[in-house]
């Protein structure tokens, strides 16, 4: 269980409250207009923020002061996810080695292992330029597996690609999730996303985090602030 | 890399090497009674050759900047490029090449006796600022090149297509943009020519014609009077203060003016206004090319008369080179962040002489200071550069860490993993550009070394002053050509290595 007990975030001139919990393993869908704060959740989730006051724990461990690289958690970003000028290889096996050496011939099956999970057999040579949007986001994926933390935190890394791409993308995702048994949240501005991937979804508006609301009823019945959020749109 | 204890180190090493040297010679500083008559003209020469040089570079600099930013012309590209060539040019060698034009022998003389008119000297006042504008002038052309090409290209299409007239557009966009420039602009000219040494070490002299630098140079090699010297030293270091406090509240961040050159269609230079662009143009090209192509043509003559101590003094010269830019790059890799940047602009409010004395006075009670000439010189030239180098590196690194940064911390990437998988291989341009500025910077850099050598540890510009001052012409030029060659060479080698790396 990821729990947020009673935080309060410094959103710059405002702040955003945020208590719930997630249970481990759900594919939750962090749904709400720009600039709500939706990647600051996620910043905080990380470790790459503080919260001014409350806490954050997974399970019994709390988190709130535990840096990121020593989190249960796992992340992709909008871009950067990959380093240009290293191969797959290295760029893979920074997760298993972060004092950067070379990746032994004890980490290279793994690194292909994993390259071959998200359907990039035999790239572990190639650099990222030289390869299309969507494999560099298989790429990063393939990561997120040899990481191997239960919870994996999205931050619109599909928002560049077609739509096509993107629903092969959710896929590979809920792939790579269920294998790991991850808690995943994504973030997200549009409700066909959430649909297609989450079981959750969390609605980000107005300075507050909402709680998770399973799918089906959240947009059967839709809440007075997602209507409002939906008008916005539209 | 904030806060890592390398950089705590680094920031605190940079810390004791300026202020220990400042604080010997307050110390040693024996009041302001020890100063001689001509020490308070020095102090008034410098300030006013200052003003001069600032205002005569900038005053030229607006007609040849206008000119560039309306006339396109082949090789318009190659001008605006060799107008950051100064900046990388040993002062020695522009002075040679100076003294081939503006000299007594030299091509304006000539021309000028052939038609009977009075000769002009090059030496004194007027020297010092002929060699200031040489230098400062295309460095004006760049911030005003830079601040034009920040005017919006809708702005100006707008302008088109309203119709105005050469007034009017002189109001709403070419006077603005003055008005913004220039006094940065004059205030980095007038800071640079402060601490003036070479130039009026070679063209200066004298009583009327000395400043604070060369005072401090004379009464240490001269007088052997320290008490004068470090009394010298601290009224450079107020100058020094209050020049780099009036810097930081009138310059913009392009202080330096390394602008791109973005092409800008403008219609207003059509007419008769091509032949007075065109004039300016012509005008600045020739005082720059032509003393340079000079001492090309002399130093090819001259390199027949090397002899072996010039030849010893070029590789002290590529060894002190070599050194600073190693120092000097270590503390970049260090400090490159915002922190960073004002710690070694702070730093270099101290002139070279300042800390120069000051060493002098640390080392001696412990070594003969002499002996000390050529690592003192590669240490104060790093320290020198630094800020450059900072300044060159930093916006790439800061973008470098907003990009990477939150990865880093995800993957827990240790921070020699980071160094050399990614900060090192996705710097190498901006770091190749800034090691060879550096490298350019301490090669050609007479300064310190003056005040330190003994006949047996002389730097190359130093073994070309040394043969101008013995009259052997044709040597001296000899040897500012290969140190010309030396200080470019350093440059592009070690720029290209950072662009290939990159490919």
């Amino acid at each position: 269980m990821l729990r947020l007990e009673e935080l309060r975030i410094d959103m710059g001139g405002g702040t955003l409250d945020a208590d719930l919990s997630f249970a481990p393993g759900r594919r939750v869908a962090v749904l709400g207009p720009s600039g709500a704060g939706k990647s600051t959740l996620l910043d905080v989730i990380a470790g790459f923020r503080t919260p001014i006051s409350g806490r954050l724990a997974w399970g019994d461990r709390d988190l709130t002061q535990v840096p990121p690289q020593a989190r249960p958690v796992s992340i992709l970003f909008q871009d950067s996810n990959l380093f240009p000028h290293l191969d797959l290889a290295r760029n893979l096996g920074l997760a298993l080695r972060p004092d950067g050496r070379k990746p032994g011939a004890e980490e290279m099956p793994r690194i292909e292992g994993a390259l071959a999970r998200v359907g990039l057999e035999g790239l572990a040579r190639r650099k990222p330029g030289t390869l299309s949007g969507g494999q560099q986001s298989r790429a990063a994926l393939a990561r997120v597996l040899l990481m191997a933390r239960p919870v994996l935190l999205l931050d619109e890394p599909f928002a560049a690609l077609g739509p096509g791409l993107k629903r092969e993308m959710l896929t590979v995702v809920r792939e790579v999730a269920e294998t790991l048994g991850a808690l995943t949240l994504m973030v997200t501005h549009d409700p066909n996303d959430a649909r297609a991937f989450a079981q959750d979804v969390v609605l980000v508006t107005d300075g507050l985090v909402h709680p998770p609301v399973p799918v089906e009823p959240f947009f059967s019945v839709p809440s007075k602030a997602f209507r409002e959020y939906l008008g916005e749109l539209g | 890399m904030a806060r890592s204890p390398f950089a705590i180190i680094a920031g605190l090493t940079l810390a004791a090497l300026t202020l220990g040297p400042v604080a010997v010679v307050l110390i040693r500083a024996g009041g302001l009674s020890a100063l001689a008559p001509g020490d308070w003209l020095a102090l008034r020469f410098t300030v006013w050759q200052a003003l001069l040089s600032a205002v005569l570079s900038v005053a030229l600099a607006v007609p040849v900047a206008r000119a560039l930013v309306r006339q396109r012309f082949p090789g318009r590209a190659v001008l605006v490029t060799l107008m950051g060539a100064p900046f990388i040019l040993p002062v020695i060698v522009a002075v040679m090449g100076l003294i081939a034009v503006f000299g007594r022998a030299g091509l304006v003389n000539d021309v000028l006796g052939g038609l009977g008119l009075p000769l002009v000297d090059i030496y004194g006042l007027h020297g010092v600022l002929l060699a200031h504008v040489f230098f400062n002038l295309p460095l004006a052309v760049r911030m005003l090149l830079t601040g034009w090409q920040a005017v919006p290209g809708e702005r100006l299409r707008l302008a088109t297509s309203l119709g105005l007239s050469r007034a009017a557009l002189w109001r709403v966009i070419d006077g603005p943009v003055i008005l913004r420039v220039a006094p940065g602009a004059l205030v980095v000219i007038f800071v640079i020519c402060l601490t003036s040494f070479a130039v009026a070490l070679t063209l200066g002299g004298g009583p009327r014609a000395t400043t604070v630098e060369l005072a401090i140079y004379q009464a240490m090699r001269f007088d052997f009077d320290l008490g004068r010297a470090a009394t010298l030293g601290l009224i450079q270091l107020a100058l020094g203060l209050g020049a780099g406090i009036l810097a930081l509240k009138v310059t913009q961040t392009d202080g330096f003016g390394l602008g791109r050159d973005r092409a800008l269609v403008r219609r207003d230079g059509a007419g008769w206004r091509r032949w007075t662009d065109g004039m300016w143009i012509a005008l600045a090209g020739l005082f720059l090319l032509v003393p340079l192509g000079a001492v090309v043509l002399r130093g090819l003559q001259g390199l027949m008369l090397l002899r072996a101590d010039t030849i010893v003094a070029a590789g002290h010269s590529v060894a002190v080179a070599g050194a600073s830019t190693v120092l000097c790059m270590i503390w970049a890799v260090a400090l490159a962040n915002r922190r960073g940047e004002l710690l070694a602009l702070a730093a270099i409010t101290v002139s070279p002489l300042v800390l120069g004395t000051g060493l002098f006075l640390m080392l001696r009670p412990f070594v003969n200071p002499f002996t000390m000439a050529l690592p003192v010189t590669a240490l104060v030239n790093a320290l020198m550069g630094l800020p450059f180098a900072l300044r060159i590196i930093t916006p790439q690194a800061e973008a470098l860490k907003t990009d990477y940064g939150r990865l880093r911390a995800s993957l827990g990437l240790t921070g020699w993993a980071w160094l050399r998988l990614i900060w090192v291989p996705r710097l190498r341009r901006p770091l190749g550009f800034a090691a060879g500025l550096v490298a350019a910077l301490a090669m050609g850099d007479l300064g310190v070394i003056a005040l330190f050598a003994d006949p047996d540890r002389a730097t190359l510009p130093l073994q070309v002053y040394r043969l101008m001052g013995s009259y052997q012409m044709e040597a001296a030029a000899g040897a500012a050509l290969l140190l010309l060659a030396l200080s470019l060479g350093a440059f592009v080698m070690l720029d290209r290595g950072g662009r290939l790396a990159e490919a």
